[in-house]
């Protein structure tokens, strides 16, 4: 008998009969009642315009890239490249077709970045890891030069630079700093949870077979190149709304130049510090790289302003910034969130270890 | 009873001083001034002479002129790396102004952020400055209310050079037929001075062609074969960064006469040339801030601020140097701003409004502290030459005759 059950698949009444229903998330939901009801009532404009919606677009775009690093593991330098497709396209849509609504101009700028990155990931069916990330990186320097290059993406502005049209929806001009903040925060909203679902969703199953070992995804029936392929134009389609989140709702202008490859560098890191191959580890990492910068520069300021030179002050900043970045790496190679949750595990059981 | 109140107070005053929060200085009569400084990055060699510029200016009229018609002046600054999020970081930060302190007006200094910040200044009506830089649409104030790209804007940085290439050849019908090449830094910045280019070219019958380098610019040879093929009359250099002292280098190697390259706002600075050596002596370029040390105001800030100590600039090498001298202009055109607005709303603080107001009705060429800079608005058209290791002026600025440098 017991010898049989290695061939045999188990018998139908040793399958769980009744599935588990999934645990409503309530630390989320109370997550998302304060930012959503809270937060634009309680922060004023510096809290919106220059902290909280760059953290949300740039965890976006940690998500976007997290997708293809994290889950599918193929490597990129290349987000921001993609980003500023999303965002050049978003701006042709709106420029272009002004019947669309913002939303569907998003969707539609999404889309044109989700088709690039698709063309783009077509090497990954031949190459891997670092010549993979080489090609990526040819994207990037391509993607820039050609929005440098044909004053069409631009509008013929001398300058090169793009503006946004409007910002409306419904009717409703939401240029204001609470109006961009919830259109980011709906969207971030949203794609993060389509992202959680991908991810549990065979299509985010075969992709991290395809991280753990390509050759074994590929015996077990996953046609490797395709989901490569796809998880290109996943990625990009995040890395896309990201971009025109980045120009629009957030800095409300753009140019080549805002999606150099240090933005691309600073997605990368964002999922590093945050932790590959996790949802929640884009937030911590965002807010990591966005936000301690910003905290070490006031702190710096009020705690030794009028002393000592700023220009010293800033130095001293990226040296504490870049030993806490190697010492949590240390510390944790899975990223912030690993660390946060084994400090949870500890927390749960605590006084007592064992 | 009062012995509490003795104690309480010492240690409110105890706590207040750790936290830096000197509530009793937040005067009513100060001035905020928020500076995207940057001393750090790819920009800082020129970024530092520049704020320590400004620094000094507003060091300078706070402690011997006692502020603004009173009013003192204070500033703070957050390090950007002349980044544009850092800077609208920055604007966010001091919009409002600090510690009861209001904000009259931001210098974005990085066309970038000038246009970033364009909609966002017109929302919280605080003027933004971008001297001889910006959008050169917004020169028209009645479209751009509260952008000011003061001095020069692109546009008038190509007439000023078709103005001075003119002069030299005697007159603009001489320009008929001429080949005049523009060699351009491959930006948002290089291209910029292409349309008034094409109209100047229409205007006056002269060869209009366009070079691009682009970025960085660290190898020319291309171009410069290009531009010795054409055999040009005149070279416009509109480079920037290490693409300047590459491009005269490649210039003088291909056998092109330095004197008859002319560069313009941004690529005329030491920095530009020290390191292209003997190839630049007789390089001209446009400069809305001449360099040199032999100015009214450098005297006196070299006996109240630098021989004092209390300058801002770590080496004094760069005192009077082409960037330290803009960083003055540019303090010095807030301060006369000011006082002009004062003038009207009378000797207090103002606000990003009255600022806006101070700013239309800036007119330096009769303020009556003019004659520190010998009117720094006259001063836009000069075309400096480097000669002799030193700049000169190749021209008198609107039949002025004092020559800024020290020779």
């Amino acid at each position: 008998m017991s010898n049989l059950s290695h061939q045999l698949p188990a018998p139908f009444e040793h399958a769980p009969l009744a599935l588990v229903p999934r645990a409503i998330p309530w630390g989320a939901a109370a997550l998302l009642i304060v930012a959503f009801a809270g937060v634009p009532w309680l922060a004023g404009d510096y809290w919106l315009n220059a902290i909280l919606i760059p953290f949300l677009v740039l965890s976006l775009a940690g998500l976007g890239l997290n997708l293809l690093t994290g889950y599918a593991g193929q490597t990129s330098v290349g987000s921001a490249g993609f980003m500023a497709v999303g965002a050049f396209a978003t701006y042709a849509f709106l420029l272009r077709v002004p019947v669309l609504p913002l939303p569907v101009a998003l969707l539609a700028g999404g889309a044109v970045a989700a088709a690039v990155g698709f063309v783009f990931g077509i090497p990954s069916n031949r190459i891997k890891g670092f010549y993979l990330m080489a090609t990526t990186l040819a994207a990037q320097f391509f993607l820039e030069w050609v929005f440098t290059k044909f004053p069409w993406f631009y509008n013929h502005a001398s300058s090169g630079t793009i503006a946004a049209p409007r910002l409306a929806l419904f009717g409703h001009d939401i240029s204001g700093p609470v109006g961009r903040y919830l259109l980011t925060l709906s969207v971030v909203t949203l794609l993060t949870w389509v992202a959680r679902n991908l991810v549990g969703s065979r299509l985010g199953r075969n992709w991290m077979a395809i991280r753990d070992m390509d050759t074994a995804a590929a015996v077990i029936g996953i046609d490797v190149d395709h989901h490569k392929r796809l998880a290109f134009a996943v990625s990009s389609f995040y890395l896309g709304i990201a971009g025109a989140l980045w120009a629009f709702a957030y800095l409300g202008t753009a140019s080549a130049s805002s999606f150099d490859i240090n933005r691309s560098f600073q997605i990368l890191f964002i999922i590093i510090i945050g932790g590959m191959g996790s949802v929640a580890g884009n937030f911590i990492g965002a807010a990591f790289i966005s936000l301690l910068p910003i905290f070490l520069s006031q702190a710096g300021q009020a705690l030794l302003g009028g002393n000592v030179d700023p220009g010293q002050i800033q130095n001293l900043q990226k040296i504490i910034f870049g030993a806490l970045i190697i010492t949590f790496l240390v510390k944790e190679p899975e990223g912030l969130v690993r660390l946060l949750a084994g400090l949870r595990e500890r927390l749960a059981v605590w006084p007592l270890r064992f | 009873m009062s012995n509490i109140l003795k104690r309480t107070l010492i240690a409110a005053t105890l706590a207040a001083s750790v936290l830096g929060v000197n509530a009793a200085s937040a005067a009513a009569n100060e001035q905020f001034i928020p500076l995207p400084t940057y001393r750090v990055g790819p920009y800082a060699s020129s970024g530092i002479p520049w704020w320590a510029g400004v620094i000094d200016y507003l060091r300078y009229v706070n402690e011997v002129e006692g502020g603004v018609d009173g009013v003192k002046l204070v500033w703070k600054e957050c390090e950007t790396e002349w980044s544009t999020d850092r800077i609208v970081e920055c604007y966010e930060r001091y919009k409002k102004g600090d510690n009861g302190a209001p904000t009259a007006f931001f210098f974005t200094h990085s066309t970038p952020a000038s246009y970033a910040l364009m909609d966002k200044g017109v929302a919280d009506r605080i003027p933004l400055v971008d001297p001889a830089g910006g959008r050169t649409e917004s020169t028209d104030g009645s479209v751009f209310p509260y952008a000011f790209p003061l001095l020069l804007n692109y546009y008038s940085q190509a007439s000023v050079g078709i103005n001075y290439i003119a002069q030299k050849e005697g007159g603009f019908d001489k320009l008929k037929g001429k080949k005049i090449v523009t060699v351009f830094h491959d930006s948002a910045y290089g291209r910029e001075t292409q349309a008034p280019m094409a109209l100047l070219a229409k205007k006056y019958g002269f060869e209009n062609i366009q070079i691009p380098v682009a970025d960085p610019g660290n190898e020319q040879s291309a171009q410069w074969r290009q531009v010795r093929q054409i055999k040009p009359d005149w070279v416009f250099l509109r480079t920037w960064g290490v693409s300047t002292p590459v491009g005269i280098k490649t210039a003088a190697r291909f056998g092109i006469p330095v004197d008859r390259l002319i560069g313009d706002v941004w690529a005329g600075s030491e920095a530009d040339v020290l390191p292209a050596g003997p190839a630049a002596k007789g390089y001209q370029a446009i400069a809305p801030f001449p360099g040199g040390a032999g100015f009214e105001i450098h005297k006196r800030l070299k006996k109240f601020i630098l021989d004092a100590g209390k300058s801002d600039l770590k080496d004094p090498k760069f005192f009077g140097s082409v960037y330290y001298n803009i960083g003055l202009i540019n303090a010095a055109m807030a301060v006369e701003a000011l006082r002009a607005g004062h003038k009207k709303f009378g000797n207090r603080p103002l606000n990003g409004e009255e600022g806006r107001w101070a700013f239309e009705h800036l007119d330096v060429t009769d303020a009556p502290e003019g004659d520190r800079f010998r009117r720094p608005a006259a001063e836009t058209q000069a075309v400096v030459q480097r000669a002799r290791g030193r700049w000169r002026r190749a021209r008198p600025a609107m039949g002025r005759q004092e020559v800024g440098a020290g020779d």
